[in-house]
């Protein structure tokens, strides 16, 4: 599927040099030929069946940003209550030292992947070198192909790293729609840890599309809290791909929010490589107007008494449209595996739509899985309650649709952060004025 | 402060109250008995009201205004208040944090200022004293995880809090010990006031030992079928509901 959206990218791609040596140039090219092959996945792929790519693959984004060392960026844009360590900032895919802090911590590398590919491009290879043979991958392969940047945290082993590290992917306005691609890397030692905020933000208005691919592999006893807030504007299209591996006894703790871009794909692929390896994760999307939120979860049981336990929420109202995919599949030999996924979901409109597709696939025996899906509406029972007692409907509305999203950040412990979460989300949620044109409660 | 005339009212195709009378005037207390599906919580219900009800004849008046025109909030905000006989858990809504919301909700449709936290905070702690309810509470989601007696304890919290003109108590006593029963009675007694008017629902004629009514209505088939002071709660009790059916049935012979 030769198409407008891809053509503009190869060609960049082709003309650009490539920082790295040989085997980086191998592998673009490599990307590069299985894009000019399969195009875009199309309606016949399973993997994008609730996510039409046709009317993206006819439009043209230019392929980065040239002036992206340049953009002014709101500084409002950037912060997040709560959280004031070291933080690294990409605007339009590329690096800005000037919005960075950078401090120098003990045990920790906060680097980037043009400072890396520049200066010991080997350390990369493990990561970069992938074969994405499914048709499927295009945007991880657009990725290999384009990405010059992002950030590469590798701490080293027992090191606990103490302050919250903040990634923040920018979306900045320009003259045209911009396709910027983000390569994100993350690496943590045997023993160590690591709390670290993945955070999307944009100028308001802007179209562009920003491709996102983060690499993430914990070592033995090693342990990552993710926090992933999703909080572009309304009129961007994001599409992201979170990678973990995770070998023996290590533990990935993740907390996903879903609230912001007009089209967006998450793959969140998830192997849990070692022994006794676990993986706890809290999701969420709240979605209104002609939002299209697609999370497509994959994990993987490979190994002895792993476990994974999924709580994901999801919410849709006016016109938009939830997908989730969840599934694990426990391989042969992963005996003693313990896997639970819940997706509970809450439809506010008679025209919003909620695809919710649980997947258990087990090879293995003496294994412990439960999974569930539901899609409901709000309880008419709590409505009259909060009614009954003053609250508006649509107060009441708002109330109890945060209140069901809660679940994906009611266990944040920083205060500051959870509360900055909830104002976020609550500001999201659709049914904001009064009928009476008052402004919504605000104790 | 309240007239009810005639009152029809359907649910799901069943008539269950069949022309309902009731006059109700500031600083009264008023008591309905009645056997199990006479249509008593309908009648709490309805003036609250909750969807599904159908009115099909008669009018509620609350203050000269026409009750049924208003939507729940908006009654709230006059000054009705409906202790529910099944409060309702909400996870992840913050009992505080929804008191206040709903407090302040109600002081805006009426053009009041908002309280601020400690102005707030100042009034929940003086009616935590009264219903010896413990703090903790505060903190917990609305209902959740409460006991019985700390759910109906926490409406009548929330009846204090929120200084109803008529309250409308739906079988708060089911399912309370009698230390809870004293605690709720108190808290009641403490509200009673000459702007301020009750209805008391009930099944049994205990509770009535501790919030005295000036008026006791039995409730059957829909209507309100004998009317008197206190002493007819206690001929109820000794003689039953189908003491109230025989003497009518004596008097239409």
């Amino acid at each position: 599927m030769a198409t407008g959206f891809l053509e503009p990218l190869l060609a960049a791609a082709s003309s650009s040099a490539v920082a790295g040596g040989d085997w980086l140039a191998g592998v673009r090219e490599r990307a590069l030929r299985q894009l000019e092959r399969d195009g875009l996945p199309g309606p016949r792929s399973e993997a994008w069946k609730y996510s039409s790519l046709r009317a993206l693959g006819q439009r043209r984004f230019e392929p980065g940003d040239a002036a992206a060392a340049t953009r002014n960026v709101d500084a409002g844009l950037l912060e997040l209550a709560g959280v004031d360590a070291p933080r690294l900032v990409f605007v339009n895919g590329s690096f800005r030292a000037d919005l960075s802090r950078l401090p120098s911590l003990p045990g920790v590398q906060l680097r980037t992947l043009s400072q890396e590919l520049q200066e010991d491009p080997d350390r990369l290879r493990g990561f970069l070198d992938r074969p994405h043979a499914d048709a499927a991958d295009a945007f991880a392969r657009l990725n290999t192909v384009l990405a010059a940047d992002g950030p590469v945290i590798r701490v080293a082993a027992g090191s606990v790293v103490e302050p919250l590290v903040h990634l923040v992917n920018v979306g900045a306005s320009a003259s045209v729609d911009l396709a910027w691609q983000l390569r994100g890397i993350v690496e943590v030692g045997e023993g160590a840890s690591l709390r670290l905020v993945e955070h999307h933000v944009g100028e308001a208005g802007h179209e562009h599309l920003g491709n996102s691919f983060s690499q993430i592999v914990l070592r033995a006893g090693a342990r990552l809290d993710l926090l992933q807030v999703q909080d572009s504007p309304e009129s961007a299209n994001l599409v992201r791909r979170t990678e973990a591996s995770l070998e023996s006894d290590a533990h990935l703790e993740l907390r996903s929010i879903e609230a912001g871009a007009r089209w967006m794909r998450h793959d969140l692929a998830v192997e849990l490589s070692g022994d006794r390896s676990r993986f706890v994760s809290r999701g969420v999307f709240a979605l209104h107007g002609r939002q299209h939120a697609d999370t497509r979860l994959d994990v993987r049981h490979t190994a002895r008494d792993t476990s994974c336990d999924i709580v994901w929420r999801g919410v849709a109202d006016q016109r938009s449209r939830g997908i989730f995919h969840g599934a694990i599949v426990v391989a042969a030999g992963a005996d003693g595996a313990d896997a639970q996924l819940s997706n509970k979901n809450l439809l506010l409109s008679d025209q919003a739509e909620i695809n919710t597709q649980p997947v258990l696939e087990i090879h293995a025996d003496e294994v412990k899985a439960a999974h569930g899906a539901t899609v409901g509406q709000l309880d008419e029972r709590a409505l009259f309650y909060l009614r009954s007692r003053g609250l508006s409907r649509a107060e009441a509305r708002s109330l109890l649709t945060l209140a069901f999203c809660r679940v994906a950040f009611d266990s944040i412990t920083n205060a500051a952060l959870r509360e900055h979460i909830d104002a976020m989300m609550l500001e999201r949620l659709p049914i904001r004025e009064d009928e009476t044109g008052q402004e919504p409660a605000s104790p | 402060m309240l007239k009810i005339e005639n009152l029809h009212v359907r649910i799901a195709g069943k008539d269950i109250l069949r022309g309902l009378s009731l006059e109700v005037k500031a600083g009264e207390v008023h008591a309905i008995m009645g056997p199990n599906g006479a249509g008593k919580s309908t009648l709490g219900n309805v003036l609250a009201g909750r969807e599904g009800y159908e009115v099909i004849e008669g009018s509620i008046h609350y203050e000269g205004r026409d009750l049924l025109e208003l939507e729940p909030e908006e009654r709230a905000a006059a000054g009705v208040f409906l202790a529910f006989q099944y409060p309702v858990e909400i996870p992840g809504v913050n009992n505080t944090y929804f008191l206040r919301a709903a407090l302040n909700a109600q002081r805006r449709r009426r053009g009041e200022s908002e309280l601020d936290s400690m102005q707030f905070l100042k009034r929940v702690r003086e009616k935590l004293a009264v219903l010896h309810l413990k703090d903790e509470l505060l903190h917990r989601a609305v209902n959740e995880g409460f006991s019985g007696g700390e759910k109906k304890r926490n409406e009548i919290f929330q009846m204090a809090l929120l200084e109803p003109k008529l309250a409308i108590l739906d079988e708060t006593d089911s399912g309370l010990d009698i230390d809870a029963l004293k605690m709720v009675a108190d808290g009641v007694n403490a509200m009673r006031d000459p702007a301020r008017a009750f209805i008391v629902i009930t099944h049994y004629q205990r509770l009535l030992e501790y919030i005295v009514p000036d008026y006791v209505h039995v409730l059957a088939d829909g209507r309100i079928v004998e009317s008197g002071d206190k002493s007819l709660a206690l001929k109820l009790e000794e003689h039953g509901y189908s003491w109230i059916a025989e003497r009518k049935l004596a008097g239409a012979a």
